[in-house]
């Protein structure tokens, strides 16, 4: 019974350089909207740290959805209207032109940037924004949100971030786990939590401020909450047995989990001021995996009460339970949309698993991926991607793939395992 | 592939030794997805009943400590039953001692299934201990999912030692 306690270190927001995640698309749309990003002019002395109209371009890449002109294709840099002659670029074949500028008075940056629809000799859209040296790659992923949602339609969710848990064997019993966070690209690795005991599920509360997780740091599971501010956390549930995966209600004020203090694994909500457990679930089976509706109204759920898991809603004010998945023997941890339309989910189909996405108003199933061993994924809260955890030899990989299936690129890592993303909301 | 493990699967739920009959996941007995026979043996031993006199941490030293299972299944295999009386007989006869039950999956199915299913295999391994007389206050089950792998490898030979309860005094 005697246990080692584990060293358990806490690394807040300690910015280490290493094994950045990349971004590598593997498969883009069909007919990519060609877009030129100029580089900004900078009419400072002192060089600046980061190339942000480089970060706007990589961004609207990685999206899948553009195509973006070289630079060394480019004859001329205009940095504003006065210097862009639409027929030269229109001839190269862009369809639109980002142009910028970024200025330095009194220690303070500004960065100015337009939009210009090279057909039709148009603005789109142009914006000041101010900064400073430490921001730019924030200020660039601003842009691209801009400029994203200006030429589709659909918020960008490139200022967002993402958490992600890495395992790394150093002997053969001596394991290190490390829960990360980095911006949506894979820029700015911070380690939040080390442990020599495994991290488990990871979930962001819905205004982006706290994390719950699962650490293994006691020798047992316990969930933990962790505020990212400061650093700060608590261990807010550990009953003998399972105590596992946290999902934040809309709401803040909620934490859904699964306990098996009663013998069995079942779905419980705890109100996280008045420190109150509600048991949701009642069954000999195992209910696991809860995660909400947008409306904080149902919770999903994945059930093996029908004999093999499946997915499950519960509305919460009446407990009635409603089976949303009926292709295939396996299908586990749904995520919904925030429209609450698609449900994305860990489908088995011939031995593997694959991330499907189900069309909750046609019953329609998609499988999204053929990789090998797809699980944990996570939507973007604008509905565009779902990041998941799949395999590559021995090694776990971030990989991503839009809903519609069209667009996929991988995040691989030289850092060990890599799994169980979940992408924060809109900050 | 499946119907030729029902054969297989139907005769494991018939000849396995049921502890306590109250599994939850039995009726996935003859539909297991993929369910193999190539988990390693659980290396048992005859337990000798002649020192009627309490048992001793010697006695229990060679006995199997891992215990394996077959793929989404929780039920205690035949071969395991044997030394399992015999940690039984031990803990039976030293009520002040203590065993921790380490529930595992194997690398397939989401992570948090995977911790519900180490709990139950971990549990089936329990009913086995008590109705062979151990206090259930003398077990305590930790599940780690598929957390903490013996083998890295995504074969089935790597899994099946992977889907296991490890017994720990």
């Amino acid at each position: 019974m005697q246990r080692t306690l584990c060293f358990l270190f806490l690394f807040f927001f300690s910015v280490l350089a290493r094994a950045e995640l990349t971004v590598e698309i593997t498969q883009g749309v069909d007919e990519p909207t060609p877009v030129a990003v100029v580089p900004f002019s900078w009419s400072g002395v002192q060089a600046l740290p980061e190339d942000v109209a480089k970060v706007v371009g990589d961004d609207l890449y990685r999206s899948g959805m553009f195509k973006i002109m070289p630079r060394e294709n480019m004859l001329s840099f205009p940095s504003d209207r006065s210097s862009l002659y639409f027929r030269d670029w229109r001839i190269s074949g862009s369809d639109f032109i980002v142009i910028g500028r970024i200025s330095e008075a009194e220690g303070q940056l500004t960065v100015a940037f337009e939009l210009y629809d090279i057909l039709k000799e148009e603005r789109i859209l142009g914006e000041e924004i101010k900064a400073n040296r430490t921001n730019l790659r924030a200020v660039g992923h601003y842009i691209s949100d801009k400029v994203f949602e200006a030429l589709t339609g659909v918020r960008g969710a490139f200022s967002t971030r993402i958490v992600y848990v890495t395992a790394k064997q150093l002997a053969p019993s001596k394991h290190r786990y490390r829960l990360m966070l980095a911006d949506s690209d894979g820029h700015n690795p911070r380690t939040i939590l080390e442990s020599k005991e495994p991290i488990m599920s990871p979930a962001w509360s819905r205004d982006g401020s706290k994390l719950a997780y699962v650490s293994f740091e006691s020798g047992r599971p316990a969930v933990y909450i962790q505020y990212l501010a400061t650093g700060k956390r608590e261990k807010v549930q550990s009953f003998r047995g399972l105590n596992g995966a946290p999902s934040w209600s809309p709401d803040g004020r909620q934490l859904a989990l699964v306990l098996s203090k009663d013998g069995n694994p079942e779905i419980y909500v705890l109100d996280l001021q008045q420190r109150r457990l509600t048991r949701i679930t009642h069954h000999f089976g195992i209910d696991t995996e809860p995660s909400w509706s947008p409306d904080g109204q149902s919770l999903i759920f994945t059930s093996d009460r029908g004999g093999q898991p499946q997915i499950y809603s519960i509305y919460l004010p009446t407990r009635d339970v409603t089976r949303l998945t009926f292709e295939g023997q396996y299908n586990a941890r749904g995520r919904l949309t925030q429209d609450g339309r698609f449900l994305a989910m860990v489908h088995q189909s011939n031995g593997s698993f694959h991330i499907a996405v189900q069309d909750l108003r046609t019953g329609r199933v998609d499988l999204l991926t053929e990789t090998f061993m797809d699980e944990s994924p996570t939507i973007a809260p604008n509905g565009s991607i779902i990041l998941y955890a799949t395999q590559e030899g021995v090694r776990g990989v971030l990989s991503a793939v839009s809903l519609d299936g069209r667009v996929k690129f991988r995040l691989p890592s030289s850092d060990g395992d890599v799994r169980e993303p979940a992408w924060s909301p809109f900050q | 592939m499946r119907a030729m493990n029902i054969g297989k699967a139907t005769a494991l739920a018939l000849t396995v030794v049921w502890a306590a009959g109250c599994s939850t996941t039995n009726t996935t007995d003859t539909d297991t997805m993929g369910s193999d026979t190539t988990a390693p043996a659980t290396t048992t031993q005859a337990v000798s009943d002649s020192s009627m006199s309490g048992t001793t941490m010697a006695d229990v030293k060679n006995l199997a400590t891992v215990f394996y299972f077959d793929f989404d299944q929780t039920q205690v295999k035949p071969e395991a039953v044997a030394a399992l009386r015999g940690h039984a007989k031990y803990l039976a006869d030293n009520p002040s001692a203590s065993v921790v039950l380490e529930g595992h999956a194997d690398e397939r199915g989401t992570r948090e299934y995977n911790m519900a299913l180490g709990e139950r295999r971990a549990q089936a391994i329990a009913r086995v201990l008590t109705v062979n007389g151990v206090s259930s206050s003398q077990i305590e089950l930790v599940s780690f999912g598929e957390e903490k792998p013996v083998v890295m490898g995504h074969n089935e030979s790597s899994w099946a030692q992977n889907r296991r309860v490890e017994l720990k005094y």
